[in-house]
């Protein structure tokens, strides 16, 4: 069996390679290859060098600015969204009546796109604002909270559902163990659930840090970067970038190469430390 | 085993590769058609709102001619990243839109020189084409205007009520800012007794929705400032200016906000579309907007206004000499022929576009199902569209003692100038910013965009 695996490996690869090749290797190999020239459309492109990487700091304070407002952003969402949904998952395990309907309602906002989640956002906010005499786009602050309510409110259901798997994975020996030496729950829990919960811990928070970081559509639905620039994060920052106006497609594509070289960086360096800290499921 | 699933794994290779043949499918297709009849040409629509009729030409057009015209239309505020990914497609747009001067910069190597086609011939006012040299690269092909539009049955209400504290009696009576500001601000004081919420409809001010401020309004000050400082619309002239009529914007803009339906601190969220339901139901008498708003305003239900009692006053803003002022009449729609597609092809696009504005055929569809006003000498008297507003327009535009203000916002930088102005306009109307930062950042902004 192994033998013939092997030897068909290639074909069996085939399908998604190709898919995988058309949908997004080459597109991303001509993404490099355009961040270093000027075009208007992707066939007429001239070569222009590092200049767009240099405009991208040089020429306004829009690529920093989204920068500081997607890290605050991301780290506020990341701690919120785990801490919400781990707690979420703690009191779906016990066994509380409903638990599969609480769990399905939890879990739903997540089917619905960003787009819709934004407008709707918009609406409730701006309805509540609105006996203050305000709207969203009155204040960045708003407009940050705002979207870390709607980051919330999508992200913790589905990051829920894995911590709720992870914590059925326990072995219930060890809870029992814990139990009968006479473990507080509090005890149990820093001493055997965290500990054993780490794997869940490091794709939720991979999960979270990863969709905060590259938000787009709640960010363009909500709050379309009003007041002025000042809530755009730093997919929209390029977005406005390169479709905003006539001559800056190669800076917008180099902000871009730099977002992927951001966003990867920092997914490493989170996978790396909460690795760590995994123990061996024996 | 080993056979069936060598056949297995071929038959999930065929059908990926059918799948993504099929993926890029369509316009196989449509080349096969091409060589069964007369020819496909590709139309890339700029007006969401004409789709519709655009469909039924292509249809009347390819059983008439045996030309099959495939119209892809972009969704609203889409248009420019949509024709970038289309124009570097194998199919690309033979004919597509640019937006004035400015757009011409961005797609120059795309258009071709229309100077000898027959539709250019048939402008009535050849000066309003894009030109370069003595080229021809963008034929205008609708007419459109704006100003404000007012609902003279609230007008009429307000002319005959007792407590009436200006002596104006009549709509012609308003010729300059300072009766408007007037007028407006007594009725606002009345309103109630008017039965409306506020005069003016909501200043949508929010984003992507604020070109009625940023594009049109700011439209008159810089005309009348490359008016009087004699700037030459062609050269480089337009890459910087002062702002000097900043003053007489705000004065409309503070009428606009502080006499209207909404509150100025929420206007942030308002839309198009509220301001013209708002102007429907006859909740504000008055609402900055140009002729195409007309299916707007009827499609709401509910909609009190009647056709007759709909009309336009040119946007008074405290300028010297406004009295004769009239509406923004002007146009952003130029189409343009892709000048890297075949010559056949091209020759196509100008064959269809001439028969849509000649014909008889053609004709109708532009005038009742289009409702354009055609700057072609090929329609006459007759061939006039329907609605109200359009033909207030026309007969504004023919008036002989009030000057027509062209848009010159097709030179404005870019549209992140446009949206940098609206978001200030915002803050200043929500009290957050000053109206120096506005006019700092206009001149500043514009400066540096326009590079």
């Amino acid at each position: 069996m192994q033998k013939t695996l092997r030897r068909y490996a290639a074909v069996f690869v085939l399908p998604t390679a190709v898919a995988f090749t058309v949908a997004f290797l080459i597109p991303f190999l001509m993404g490099i290859y355009l961040s270093f020239t000027e075009f208007t459309t992707v066939t007429n492109a001239k070569w222009v060098g590092f200049s767009n990487y240099l405009r991208v700091f040089r020429d306004s304070s829009d690529f920093t600015n989204a920068f500081w407002f997607t890290a605050k952003f991301t780290v506020v969402s990341v701690v919120l969204v785990n801490l919400f949904a781990f707690s979420l998952a703690m009191l779906l395990t016990r066994g509380i009546r409903g638990t599969n309907v609480f769990r399905t309602v939890f879990f739903m906002p997540n089917l619905i796109g960003g787009i819709v989640l934004g407008y709707i956002w918009q609406l409730i906010i701006n309805g509540v604002l609105s006996w203050f005499m305000v709207d969203i786009t009155f204040s960045a602050s708003y407009g940050f909270w705002g979207l870390v309510i709607l980051m919330n409110w999508q992200l913790t259901g589905y990051m829920m559902i894995i911590y709720i798997a992870a914590i059925q994975n326990i072995p219930s020996d060890l809870l029992e163990a814990a139990a009968i030496d006479g473990a507080s729950p509090r005890q149990v829990l820093r001493n055997v659930i965290l500990p054993m919960v780490m794997p869940a811990v490091t794709i939720c928070t991979f999960l979270t840090l990863t969709n905060s970081f590259k938000l787009f559509d709640q960010n363009f639905a909500l709050t379309g970067g009003a007041p002025g620039r000042e809530t755009a994060m730093l997919a929209l920052d390029i977005y406005n970038t390169f479709y905003g106006r006539v001559g800056y497609e190669g800076m917008g594509q180099s902000k871009a190469v730099l977002f992927f070289i951001m966003v990867a960086a920092i997914a490493y360096l989170q996978l790396r430390a909460t690795r760590d800290r995994e123990v061996e499921n024996a | 085993m080993k056979k069936r699933l060598a056949i297995f794994l071929c038959l999930a290779v065929i059908l990926s590769f059918g799948l993504l043949a099929s993926g890029c499918g369509g316009d196989d297709e449509q080349g096969d058609d091409k060589t069964a009849s007369g020819g496909t040409i590709y139309y890339l629509n700029f007006k969401p709102e004409v789709a519709d009729v655009y469909k039924d030409i292509a249809a009347a057009y390819k059983e008439e001619t045996g030309v099959t015209v495939n119209v892809v239309t972009a969704a609203s505020g889409t248009y420019e990243q949509t024709l970038k990914s289309e124009i570097a497609k194998a199919e690309a747009p033979t004919i597509f839109q640019i937006n004035g001067p400015r757009g011409y910069q961005n797609w120059k190597d795309y258009c071709a020189d229309l100077s000898g086609t027959e539709l250019y011939k048939h402008m009535t006012d050849p000066t309003l084409a894009i030109r370069d040299g003595s080229g021809v690269y963008g034929i205008p092909f609708v007419i459109e205007g704006y100003g404000i539009i007012y609902n003279d049955a609230i007008m009429r209400d307000y002319f005959e009520l007792k407590t009436k504290k200006t002596d104006v009696s009549s709509m012609e009576d308003i010729q300059d800012f300072a009766t408007l500001k007037a007028v407006v601000e007594d009725m606002q004081a009345q309103k109630d007794a008017l039965g409306i919420k506020g005069v003016f409809a909501s200043t949508s001010l929010k984003s992507g929705e604020d070109w009625r401020w940023q594009t049109h309004l700011a439209n008159i000050p810089i005309y009348y400032e490359f008016q009087k400082n004699d700037v030459d619309l062609t050269g480089d002239e337009t890459r910087e200016i002062q702002f000097q009529y900043d003053q007489e914007f705000k004065n409309i803009f503070d009428l606009y906000i502080n006499n209207s339906v909404t509150d100025p601190k929420m206007l942030g969220s308002k839309q198009v579309a509220d301001s013209m339901a708002e102007f429907a139901l006859g909740q504000c008498a008055m609402v900055q907007n140009g002729n195409w708003a007309w299916s707007q305003i009827a499609e709401v239900s509910g909609n009190t206004v009647k056709a007759e009692d709909i009309h336009f006053l040119p946007i008074y803003m405290g300028m010297e000499g406004e009295k004769d002022q009239g509406l923004c009449i002007g146009t952003e729609n130029f189409i343009a022929v892709n000048s890297q597609a075949s010559p056949e092809q091209q020759k196509l696009a100008e064959d269809f576009l001439y028969w849509l504005y000649s014909s008889d055929t053609g004709k109708d569809f532009v005038t009742n199902r289009l409702e354009f006003i055609a700057p072609f000498d090929t329609f006459n008297e007759d061939d006039r569209p329907s609605d109200p507003l359009a033909r207030e327009v026309m007969d504004w535009m023919e008036r002989e003692d009030v000057h027509t203000i062209p848009w010159n916002f097709t030179l404005f930088p870019s549209q992140t100038f446009k949206d940098d102005f609206g978001a200030v306009l915002l803050q200043y109307a929500q009290g957050q910013k000053n109206w120096d930062d506005v006019k700092n950042l206009v001149v500043t902004q514009w400066k540096s965009e326009s590079r």
